[in-house]
């Protein structure tokens, strides 16, 4: 075993992790954390509205979208942060750009390079551990694509896995011969990129090798939905408890559009997120690695104040969630206003800037000085996690 | 033996085009080197593949306003496409003139970006230019609806200089606000929101009221200029020149830049007034390019499409799984249409992490292993011609040199010698040699060599 497993599976020195969930296509933050207290909200959600009776009440003013019943017992718990009115300034409305915005930390010039990306490059420098990054769906996300880096994307764990089109004796010697093909070449003028494919191939097979065996070493009495984040989920228990060393992982959960269809949509939805959610720390606990995990789950924006009848139309200033046993729960930062006079044309005015989230985990969670990963200097919040040392 | 004339060929056409299968290289091998490099250069002889048909069986795809049905019909093209080196080209100004839909988030307006690079991406580059600086989705990919002539927005004109036709170095603070000055005015129309109309693509607009005609000093010449002015004496500087010639260069010749290579396209480009056609000749027929082979990395679209061309798949607008296609090279680092930034894509061995190497060749070793695709049966019928067995090793090199067409290097033929199930004779004429065929390209799919162009 190496250092990092043996530090990961230990109880006296274990490392922080941070997972993030992803909730693409602009989550409605006023239907997940609904201000039912306030009656500009039902005058402005008249067909998609939650009705007092239906939200699951954290105090006299908000309460939970009615899906959310195992996230708001983990709410009670104290193991859930809500960062509202989340965002970044002049909102961009394009899903695109806007999730590059959150992926890159770089509101304003074009980056290719991804946040996560410049965490694993500081905890892993000397890139020792190939499996320190691992994301869950198809595709690394841009946040965790730093040239140079190396970070492992998983689609579904138990077949992941390379030249997966050919199977027993046929794969056997295909990787058998790869194994042989990818090594690194001695130094030699001209031959310089066939070092680096050579070295690449090594460690993907690394990576391969190491997840590989993570299904075989678990076993767990939490039963998890079949849904696709669920699944991810759960590989990522399954990596989290086999002591590989990841620090970070990253999953994703689609389909928040909700330009129509939105009450139906959002029932599905986040009855998936809370179920998911609650089995996976439910798992960790019974692994006994549940306090070194901090999960993350935010979306590209929030959605416009008024309805359009059916759904919402893309807007601004959304919401976050921070959960984790070492998470202290309850609110952040203030509920933006949905006074019309507060408004930035029909959107929520955020209140509360990502990178100071990010800058927040990294700070007293990674141990990651947060300034060069955010491109900036950003308040935290303090006091919402309780370092793992402390 | 390997014969030089074939290999030749082949490298001309993996990079003038997306590879070859066995029988094209027959044809373009008969035709002779020149011919075929006339040829390419003369698109205008061929007819465009009909593409209408694609809709009929890709409804679930075909919505005309997503980029991402943009992307399936050009990768539909550059598949079957008979003037493959102006979907090359325009592959290239895509990568340089990097415009994406993440912002633009208009399907049509895309899609008419990259007609124009078709349309002008082999002709000269000072039309080239123009057309892109009426290019709706470029305009507003870098703000130039907000650049008035009394609140100049920079973005356009400093990448026009910057990354589009010189680079840094070439020019100061004040040509740049010179340049961006002879701009204002140039603008679109509105870009109307999907919801709840539908999108409609913008038009390019001259806007006389809100352009600045004043004087401008520019790269040491003064004038009243305008965006065309400005264009004019950018295509006449040796920097525009050296420029082209790098990007041609990366692109077609070699990842590692060769200052006296790239001095003699400059040369070609001045010598050709601007015309592109006439530059590509010269590189096709210099020496530099005929000993280049294998000296880039595939890009991944590149790569899916050669290994396309070699099964002969998705020739039919009917088959199944093309909208997969620009999914996988998305997966592999290369969303097309959708460049992480204004700079394009970071090519050559950046091409190669190892999310992306395991996809690559995950998909190279399923593509080539698919012995229902029509490429591979033909490979087995010219195997089978005349044959009753055949040994192991010959062919291995049948594999290499006359379909893949690869250089493998000794180890990696040891290694896949080694380890293939069979050894020995192969009997042809049924599934022994087709499943011996599909093997070995599977090996040679996942070879460090096969990620090289």
């Amino acid at each position: 075993m190496t250092t990092a497993q043996n530090e990961a599976n230990g109880s006296k020195t274990k490392q922080p992790v941070l997972v993030v969930l992803q909730l693409s296509g602009g989550n409605d933050f006023m239907n997940t954390v609904v201000p039912y207290g306030d009656p500009f909200y039902y005058d402005f959600r008249k067909t998609v509205g939650v009705s007092e009776e239906e939200a699951l009440h954290l105090d006299s003013r908000l309460g939970f979208h009615p899906a959310m019943g195992e996230i708001k017992s983990l709410y009670d718990a104290g193991d859930v942060a809500v960062i509202q009115g989340i965002g970044y300034p002049d909102p961009d409305r394009s899903h695109f750009r806007s999730m590059d915005i959150w992926h890159t930390a770089e509101p304003h010039d074009f980056s290719g390079e991804g946040w996560l990306g410049r965490v694993i490059r500081e905890l892993d420098p000397g890139k020792k551990n190939v499996v320190t990054g691992v994301s869950f769906g198809a595709g690394l996300p841009r946040a965790m694509y730093l040239t140079g880096t190396p970070a492992i994307s998983v689609s579904e764990l138990e077949s992941y896995g390379l030249l997966t089109s050919l199977s027993g004796e046929k794969q056997r010697r295909a990787l058998n011969a790869f194994t042989r093909m990818y090594v690194p070449e001695e130094f030699e003028e001209g031959a310089m990129v066939m070092q680096h494919i050579g070295q690449i191939g090594t460690d993907a097979l690394a990576g391969v090798d190491m997840l590989k065996t993570a299904p075989s070493q678990y076993s767990s009495d939490v039963v998890y939905g079949s849904d696709a984040l669920s699944q991810s989920l759960r590989g990522i228990a399954q990596i989290h408890t086999s002591g590989l060393g990841t620090r970070v992982f990253y999953a994703q959960h689609g389909g928040y559009d909700v330009h129509g269809r939105q009450v139906q949509t959002q029932e599905k939805l986040w009855g998936e997120v809370s179920k998911a959610v609650d089995s996976f720390f439910a798992d960790l606990r019974e692994h006994n690695a549940s306090e070194e995990v901090v999960m993350m789950v935010f979306s590209e924006f929030g959605r416009r104040v008024r309805d359009n009848g059916n759904g919402t139309d893309h807007g601004s200033g959304g919401g976050a969630f921070l959960i984790g046993d070492r998470v202290k729960g309850g609110l952040y930062g203030e509920y933006p206003s949905l006074d019309p006079a507060e408004q930035v044309s029909g959107d929520l005015r955020f209140n509360n800037d990502f990178r100071s989230m990010y800058s927040t985990v990294l700070d007293d969670w990674l141990n990651i000085q947060p300034d060069p990963i955010v491109n900036g200097h950003f308040e935290k919040f303090n006091g919402i996690l309780n370092p793992l040392s402390s | 033996m390997v014969d030089e004339n074939r290999r030749t060929i082949a490298h001309l056409l993996r990079r003038a085009g997306f590879g070859a299968g066995p029988a094209e290289i027959d044809a373009a091998s008969a035709a002779g080197y020149e011919a075929t490099v006339n040829a390419l250069l003369q698109p205008e002889i061929f007819d465009r593949p009909d593409e209408d048909i694609l809709e009929r069986f890709h409804s679930e795809h075909c919505d005309e306003e997503s980029p991402r049905w943009v992307a399936i019909k050009w990768v539909f093209r550059m598949i079957n496409s008979e003037r493959p080196l102006e979907e090359k080209m325009a592959l290239m100004w895509h990568g340089v003139f990097a415009t994406g839909w993440a912002k633009v988030t208009n399907g049509q307006m895309m899609s008419r970006q990259y007609e124009m690079l078709r349309d002008h991406g082999l002709g000269d580059f000072r039309t080239l230019l123009e057309k892109l600086s009426r290019d709706p989705a470029m305009l507003y990919w870098l703000d130039q609806q907000t650049n008035h002539a009394d609140a100049v927005n920079e973005n356009y004109g400093r990448e026009l200089l910057e990354l589009f036709s010189m680079g840094r170095g070439n020019y100061n603070e004040d040509d740049v606000r010179s340049c961006a000055r002879a701009f204002t005015g140039w603008t679109l129309t509105h870009v109307l929101p999907r919801y709840p109309t539908g999108y409609w693509p913008a038009e390019f607009v001259f806007n006389a009221d809100d352009h600045d005609d004043g004087g401008k000093t520019f790269l040491g010449e003064t004038g009243n200029f305008d965006g065309d002015d400005i264009i004019e004496i950018i295509v006449r500087q040796r920097a525009a020149g050296v420029f082209v010639a790098s990007e041609i260069y990366k692109f077609f010749v070699a990842d590692e830049p060769d200052e006296e290579a790239i001095g003699q396209i400059a040369d070609s480009y001045f010598a050709n007034n601007y015309d592109l056609r006439e530059v590509m000749r010269f590189v096709f027929n210099s020496d530099f390019f005929k000993q280049s082979m294998f000296k880039r990395v595939k890009s991944p679209i590149e790569f899916i499409v050669g290994t396309v061309r070699l099964t002969g798949q998705y020739k039919e607008a009917s088959q199944f799984g093309l909208a997969r296609l620009p999914k996988l090279s998305g997966m592999m680092g290369q969303e097309i249409l959708n460049p992480p930034t204004v700079e394009g894509w970071h090519t050559g061995r950046e091409w190669i992490d190892s999310a992306f190497l395991v996809e690559r060749v995950n998909y190279a070793t399923q593509e080539l292993t698919n012995s229902d695709a029509p490429g591979l049966a033909d490979m087995a019928s010219r195997v089978n011609d005349g044959r009753t067995s055949i040994s192991t090793s010959d062919l291995m090199d049948i594999c290499t040199s006359e379909f893949v067409h690869i250089d493998l290097d000794d180890e990696t033929k040891k290694v896949i010698t080694d380890e293939l199930s069979t050894s020995g004779e192969v009997a042809c004429g049924g599934n022994e040699i087709v499943e011996a065929i599909t093997e070995i390209l599977a090996f040679i799919g996942a070879s460090k060599e096969y990620q090289m162009a």
